[in-house]
């Protein structure tokens, strides 16, 4: 029987995955071939997915990408002894585009089926638990400390640190909360991770309720990710089977119970009060802060708020040690980011990678340029909020502090690529319209701000009273700056101000230099 | 538009089956919206009471969250990404000839019933945008042509 593996992920279906698994089976079944289709995660390389791998004496060879009706020429030509034909690509991790990376927390996505405890097993899944269990709660805490994990959701904010603050916080009930909104525009690493590699958010979550005490955690999925809710849904029901989740668990009289909430379309409820406010069902209006969410977080009880990537880097640092993970990385980013290259990009797809390489090499090394063949002008890193960059920062090495010193942002390690076609005064309203869009309303720079922020983009760009206009935009991004609560309204200014100050010919500005 | 006493019962009966779940406004909304299509603005009391809420506070959460509604969708439900990504591949243009092929803007429904056009920030499909959902599908580089065979393949299943 030949073995196959056709992924589930939802950018592979969105590609007409499900289609050719189907028919796949309908041809080889008519021709009397036995064929066993996994649904596996993404590998990552999306401009070849559809992507079907066949397991062979040598190893698993890969086609793509493979259409419908490629199918009958494929099974004649061998396809299940994994021969040639124009489509093969042979193992796809020799690829250049994955032999490269440092798949670490991504280490079984598209190796393992995602909803199969025994294969999680298999592939070293449950080992990080299994440790966890013979330790102490703080010195759980101090491997997450020792590895240097930061916060991969945006903030870098260690994760060690965090953890150490529930853990010292008495109460009778704490929480493990897993913020899955993943809103920003051009990621989707927790997407993957779910769809891909579910077991390793719940081990990570579950080794997080034993290091601070917490029993109940809830995953806050967004709405637009129905793929990785049932993906999520079948891996916690079977770790509950196997006694990996419920009262008792892997016979340690430890309890930790999980369960998936969905979003319902705001983009400020990944911020994580707001999140908690939406998970207690009110409407999503962001905290005050102090106190932490980690003193009086969800339900008023001591809560760990963490990204999925966060969550699901725990596992292997509990597996291999603090140091193993720390080994990766440049100065204080530790370990590894996964980036996800999109918009107007050749190669586009998921590249988990240590901290230091720079833009440039990822973006020409490995993804190919754009995707038009015209020069790359402006890349967003790090979602909507994030700054533009221009050509002359693509030596950058991805590293939360080189950014931050030059006014960008790393963040949950999203790229959106734009060519010479996109016009920045235009990214830059829309940035403003976004927050129009997405202020919880709670405070009145971010409120009000991004309303007048459109206006006077338009003023701009209208030609009207130029000067006066663009002084009255940085005035009030400085107002939005300094004056939001939180990081909606406080960061819009990045993409806005990046896009006037790299780009000041798009707003219709003489520039000095010309 | 449907008679609220025939879904009344079924207003009730998800009421009913998260009484004692934490947090449960949400997860009651959503249930309403899968089941009915969308949160009919007669139930708002019945919740409000079960929850022992306000209807302004009820009424304020759901306008809250832009995936909630409170009128009958149509019989598909189309989302476009208008978010970064999917601008720089062209998602504007899918935009515009969306809204010019069926006739509607965002947060309309067709007048036939068979439509409705919702915006939606990033789908995470970005690596192969534009994108696009109808109903459940999800659907990346959606050319202005391919738009036009999905909307046609939804016709064929009248
Ligand atoms: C407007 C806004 C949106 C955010 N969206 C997300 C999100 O979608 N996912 C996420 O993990 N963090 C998001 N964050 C960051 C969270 O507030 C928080 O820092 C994070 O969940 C903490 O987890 P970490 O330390 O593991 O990164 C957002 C923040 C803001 C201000
Ligand atoms: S900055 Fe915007 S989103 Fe954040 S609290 Fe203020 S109004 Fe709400
Ligand atoms: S930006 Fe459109 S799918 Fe992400």
């Amino acid at each position: 029987m030949a073995r196959l593996f056709i992924s589930r992920d939802s950018t592979a279906l969105s590609l007409g995955a499900d289609n050719v698994a189907n028919a796949i089976k309908q041809q080889a079944d008519s021709k009397g071939l036995n064929v066993e289709i996994v649904r596996n995660g993404s590998r990552g390389l999306f401009w070849l997915e559809p992507l079907v791998e066949v397991e062979t004496a040598q190893g698993r060879v890969a086609y793509g990408p493979v259409q419908v009706e490629d199918i009958a020429s494929l099974l004649d030509g061998g396809l299940l002894d994994g021969t040639q034909h124009p489509l093969c690509l042979g193992n796809i991790e020799e690829h250049p585009f994955f032999k490269n990376q440092h798949r670490l927390t991504f280490a079984r996505v598209g190796l393992t089926d995602p909803v199969n405890i025994e294969d999680y097993i298999a592939h070293d899944g449950y080992q990080g638990l299994k440790n966890a269990l013979n330790l102490q709660p703080a010195d759980i805490v101090k491997h997450v400390t020792d590895s240097g994990l930061r916060g991969r959701g945006g903030a870098a904010f260690p994760t060690g640190i965090k953890w150490n603050t529930v853990l010292n916080a008495p109460a009778d009930q704490k929480y493990i909360v897993c913020n899955a909104d993943e809103g920003d525009s051009g990621t989707f690493s927790d997407r993957m991770i779910m769809e891909g590699d579910p077991f390793v958010l719940i081990e990570g979550m579950t080794i997080a309720g034993l290091a601070v005490g917490a029993t109940q955690g809830y995953i806050y999925l967004r709405i637009e990710y129905p793929h990785a809710k049932i993906a999520l849904n079948q891996a916690i029901e079977s770790a509950y089977q196997q006694g990996y989740l419920g009262d008792n668990i892997q016979g340690s009289g430890k309890t930790f119970h999980l369960e998936v909430r969905s979003g319902a379309g705001a983009y400020v409820c990944g911020e994580e009060t707001s999140l908690l406010e939406s998970l207690e069902g009110k409407r999503g209006l962001v905290r005050f802060k102090p106190p932490l969410p980690a003193i009086v977080g969800l339900f008023g009880k001591p809560t760990i708020v963490n990204n999925v990537i966060s969550l699901a880097s725990v596992p292997i640092i509990m597996d291999k040690g603090g140091d193993y993970y720390r080994d990766y990385g440049m100065g204080r980013s530790r370990g590894t980011l996964p980036l996800q290259i999109a918009g107007n990009i050749k190669y586009p797809g998921l590249f988990e990678v240590a901290f230091g390489m720079t833009l440039r090499e990822i973006l020409y090394d490995y993804c190919g340029g754009s995707a038009s063949g015209r020069p790359i002008r402006a890349v967003q890193v790090g979602g909507p909020l994030g700054a533009y960059m221009p050509e002359s920062q693509f030596d950058t090495p991805l590293d939360y502090e080189a950014f931050a010193a030059i006014g960008a942002v790393l963040g949950h390690g999203g790229m959106v690529v734009h060519d010479d076609t996109t016009n920045l005064a235009d990214m830059a309203r829309y940035a403003m319209e976004f927050c129009v869009e997405e202020s919880c309303g709670k405070c009145t720079p971010c409120r009000i701000g991004s309303v007048r922020g459109v206006e006077v983009i338009d003023r701009i760009i209208d030609n009207v009273d130029k000067t006066k206009n663009t002084e009255l935009l940085r005035d009030l991004c400085d107002t939005m700056l300094c004056g939001s609560l939180c990081a909606m309204g406080g960061m819009t200014p990045y993409p806005v101000l990046s896009a006037l100050n790299h780009f000041p010919e798009d707003f219709g500005i003489e520039t000095s230099k010309a | 538009m449907q008679d609220y006493q025939s879904q009344k019962p079924i207003v009730l009966d998800i009421l009913d089956s998260h009484q004692v779940m934490p947090g449960n406004l949400l997860p009651i909304l959503h249930g309403i919206q899968d089941t009915l299509g969308y949160i009919p603005p007669s139930a708002i009391e019945d919740i409000a009471k079960a929850l022992y809420l306000s209807k302004a506070e009820v009424h304020g959460v759901i306008s809250f969250y832009h995936y909630f509604r409170t009128t009958p969708p149509g019989k598909h439900t189309i989302r476009i990404c208008r978010a970064e990504s999917c601008q720089a591949m062209n998602g504007k243009a899918l935009e515009n000839h969306a809204k010019k092929t069926l006739g509607i803007d965002f947060h309309e429904t067709t007048p036939d019933e068979q439509f409705s056009l919702e915006a939606v920030y990033c789908l995470g499909n970005c690596a192969c945008s534009p994108s696009i959902t109808v109903d459940d599908e999800v659907y990346g580089r959606v050319t202005p042509e391919k738009f036009d065979q999905l909307i046609a393949a939804c016709k064929g299943t009248k």
